[in-house]
């Protein structure tokens, strides 16, 4: 079938089965590679995305249930406001090691400022807890979020 | 004429700079153009002025790409964002005598003279050719930020003016490399040189590789070790959309597809079934762990036999015994294992990351009868290593579907795969007895091991029962004793074994940290007083008392929570740790805080270190707390991250880290953290609960007493 919808404010359509997950139908077919594959069971969070908004794990979505709605991947995020304020974050904490969780885990930061704009330590430990991170970033991941805010709400005072 | 700006400099190298260097990691492996400036065969400066390093270590987010750049840039004054690094071929004549396999710690260690000092000659022959263009002294010119400088008459030319004129001279034979106190670049915190990159989606791993016309593919192993394919439903494989070929061989099953879900679709519809023979099938996990267990009533052979062990324990005031067992661990890299390959009119090639780029050319080469030169490996970033990418079965299978395909393929295999066909840090078991003396000093000292040998793998019949990794660093021990017997016997079971982050120290590190801690509460003594009697090394010492005097040591703890003390030295670093776990009513074991004091000689890039400690904290702190990978009827029973637990963001402690200044020789800084946090943990869990674990993983065992 034809799945449309729109990728990072650009309408697409791509002749795939509705039951293919959004994962494989950004990296294979849109050949968009900064979403990642870890589990393909929504237990790492490597393959987070935004859908109208809100993070989902694209692995566990298929393509059918995305139809008309907004996808935000890592490439996009990272164009709009709170998408830079995270990775200029990122880049002052040195955040990344392997870097391979990283985009999934940018994608989830930026969920969880949608709906909390200044979280608490708990609030990060509880918005971050689906995202794996094998290297041990969390510590910076942690600082990041909390300069990330700051950034933000600056950008839009 | 430039003006060379030291305040520019500076700025340009710190972790808080302004400026956004995302560098481009050029895809292909540059040489050095032919007239262009070659340090060796992979340092140089390019007609252009730029220095071009090719990493001769494979980066695996350790940040040995950054590490090595600042040193090529000190040397070579210019700013490391400035330096155009790629990721190397594999490729062993061109890098030798380095090694481009990247593990144990030996990056910095290995590069450290060698780097300098091709640099310090690149160097020299930049300020060589704009002496001779000046006619003035090559003593009263330096090199700074990318331009050679005559300070008395304030001359300043750029290399790229410079460039052409140096090659044409024979490079020096000797140049004196930077001393510490020139250092701008060294010791100084630098951002990571691909994390800009990697946090936008932008890096290229292994797994995002994309070769036009390039097919996917997934594979399924038998689930049984050893097991051979015995029927598969090609044609419902084939009658998936998207399918276009199916590959059987002996013991796996290829699917090829348009796409990864249609592969995948693919294997599920062949319902492949499988065949294995009795020993396999009927291996389980008690078995595996009896027989190494077993194996420490065999008398072993003996790594270090010093001293009279009978006579010691004569005069011997008290004796201590125990046993510390350790599981079976997987790596389970964000990134799955993955290759893409393409074989085509006799020659083939690799897109891949592996820490060993020039291994895996070899292995591919076996694996398909073809030359050397027939095989190209292009190595890129890789989504966490920690051992599993130093084995190159991923490469040999993509290369062995590849073979019969027409397409390049991009063979990922599924978590489950991963998991399930792991080369796994194998079980261990450590025995000892010490005698001890009046003073509590230990006077004798038998440490027995048994377990999986990986050099006997690698080494076949040249192994002669030792093996030099399981006992690496018990030769020259801190805690030194008169009479000192140490013994290895290997005990192998069908299960593939491998490198695992610590190696043979990280086994080594638990079992006898445990050890000394049971030894200072059978005295009555703290865990650090203890240590400090017992040990003279100064920097070891100066670690401990740094930790202690920076942790909670000597605040006592409320009911329920503890501290546990660990110090290594291994890899030419000095680290002590001291953890604060708490236990409540529930049994479960949380991590508040690790605080680590490390001197690993000279510093790089702090920023890079206390990454590491951050990572093996959390990486080797979760595999003491939760990592075991178990096996019934000849396969593994862990599968994903829900029976294969990690630490989680809200699980993580706060970890605080003390780099104590020190000009000595750069240690390694990806193992040492993994090492000393297991017996830190363990001994803060007895300290919180009263139960000393000598069993790992520590949640399951605090389970089960």
């Amino acid at each position: 079938m034809a799945v449309t919808l729109t990728i990072n404010g650009k309408p697409a359509s791509f002749d795939v089965p509705a039951e293919m997950p959004l994962l494989w139908l950004l990296r294979d077919v849109a050949q968009m590679t900064g979403t990642k594959f870890g589990c393909a069971a929504g237990l790492c969070g490597a393959c987070s995305v935004l859908i109208d908004g809100t993070r989902a794990f694209s692995c566990q979505t298929p393509a059918g249930d995305a139809q008309g709605k907004a996808i935000t991947t890592i490439e996009g995020l990272t164009e709009q406001p709170l998408g830079k304020a995270l990775v200029t974050a990122w880049d002052e904490v040195d955040v990344v090691q392997c870097g391979y969780c990283q985009p999934g885990q940018i994608v989830a930061a930026a969920s969880l400022l949608k709906d909390n704009p200044k979280p608490d330590d708990a609030a990060i430990d509880a918005g971050m807890a689906g995202n794996i991170c094998r290297c041990g970033t969390y510590p910076r991941i942690r600082t990041a979020i909390h300069r990330a805010a700051a950034l933000h709400a600056g950008e839009k005072a | 004429m430039m003006r060379a700006s030291r305040r520019q400099f500076i700025a340009g190298s710190s972790l808080a700079a302004g400026a956004l260097a995302v560098p481009v990691l050029a895809t292909h492996a540059a040489t050095p153009a032919a007239k262009a400036l070659a340090a060796n065969t992979w340092l140089g400066v390019g007609l252009d002025g730029k220095v071009t390093l090719a990493l001769p270590k494979t980066e695996m987010g350790q940040g040995i790409l950054t590490a090595v750049t600042m040193i090529a840039a000190e040397e070579l004054a210019v700013a490391p964002a400035d330096v155009v690094v790629t990721l190397a071929d594999g490729d062993k004549e061109r890098f030798a005598p380095i090694s481009q396999e990247t593990g144990g710690s030996t990056s910095i260690r290995e590069l450290w003279q060698p780097l300098r000092e091709a640099g310090a000659k690149a160097r020299a022959a930049l300020v060589q050719a704009a002496a001779a263009q000046w006619k003035v002294s090559a003593a009263d010119c330096h090199a700074f930020n990318g331009a050679v400088v005559h300070q008395a008459s304030g001359k300043v030319l750029p290399y790229a003016a410079l460039v052409t004129a140096a090659a044409a001279a024979p490079l020096p034979t000797e140049a004196p490399v930077l001393g510490a106190s020139d250092y701008k670049v060294i010791g100084k915190p630098h951002r990571r040189l691909d994390g800009a990159a990697k946090a936008r989606g932008k890096a290229e791993f292994g797994i995002d590789v994309i070769v036009p016309g390039m097919k996917f593919a997934a594979i399924v192993q038998s689930p049984v070790f050893g097991g051979t394919l015995a029927t598969a439903n090609e044609a419902a494989a084939k009658a998936v959309p998207g399918v276009v070929a199916v590959v059987k061989v002996s013991d796996a099953l290829y699917v090829v597809a348009d796409n990864t879900w249609a592969a995948k679709q693919g294997i599920a519809a062949a319902a492949p079934t499988w065949t294995a023979d009795a020993a396999h099938k009927a291996t389980t996990h008690a078995q595996i762990t009896g027989a190494v267990a077993a194996a420490l009533e065999k008398p072993g052979f003996a790594a270090v036999d010093n001293g009279d062990l009978a006579k010691a324990r004569a005069g011997a005031k008290r004796t201590f015994s125990a046993e510390y067992h350790q599981a079976f661990l997987a790596h389970a890299t964000m990134e799955p294992a993955n290759c893409v390959a393409q074989v085509k009119d006799g020659a083939c090639t690799v897109w891949t990351g592996t820490q060993v780029p020039s291994v895996a050319r070899d292995a591919a080469a076996k694996a398909l009868g073809f030359a050397l030169d027939k095989v190209t490996v292009h190595n890129r970033l890789m989504g966490g290593g920690f051992g599993r990418r130093l084995e190159t079965d991923m490469v040999e299978r993509a290369v062995q579907l590849a073979a019969k395909v027409p397409w390049p393929v991009k063979l990922i295999w599924s978590r489950e795969e991963d998991i399930a066909h792991d080369w796994y840090r194998p079980a261990y078991a450590d025995r000892f007895n010490v005698a001890l003396d009046a003073e509590g000093k230990p006077v004798a000292w038998e440490h027995k091991i048994a377990g999986s040998s990986i050099m006997a793998r690698l080494m076949g019949p040249a192994f002669k029962g030792v093996d030099d990794d399981v006992v690496d660093g018990l030769t020259a021990p801190l805690y030194e004793v008169p009479a000192r017997k140490v013994t290895f016997q290997q005990a192998e079971s069908l299960v593939p074994t491998s490198w695992w982050r610590g190696v043979g120290p990280l086994r080594t590190a638990f079992a006898v940290e445990s050890l000394v801690d049971e030894l200072a509460h059978e005295l009555g003594r703290d865990a650090i007083e203890y240590r400090l009697a017992l040990i003279t090394d100064p920097r070891a010492r100066h670690a401990l008392e740094t930790v202690r005097a920076l942790s909670d040591w000597n605040t006592k703890q409320p009911a329920g929570t503890g501290l546990g003390v660990a110090v290594i030295h291994n890899w030419d670093t000095y680290m002590a740790a001291v953890a604060q776990v708490s236990v409540g009513a529930d049994k479960q074991i949380v991590v508040k805080k690790v605080t680590v004091a490390v001197d690993c000689g000279q510093a790089i890039n702090p920023s890079g270190i206390r990454a590491q400690i951050d990572s093996g904290v959390l990486f080797g702190g979760s595999a003491a707390l939760f990592g075991e990978v178990t096996f019934n009827g000849g396969a593994a029973e862990q599968s994903n991250f829900h029976d294969y637990r990690v630490l989680r963001m809200n699980e993580a402690p706060r970890i605080e880290t003390t780099l104590i200044t020190s000009t000595e020789k750069p240690g390694g800084m990806g193992e040492p953290p993994c090492a000393v946090i297991f017996p830190a943990l363990a001994n803060a869990v007895f300290a919180a609960t009263g139960k000393r674990l000598r069993t790992l993983p520590l949640q399951k065992a605090l389970e089960s007493v």
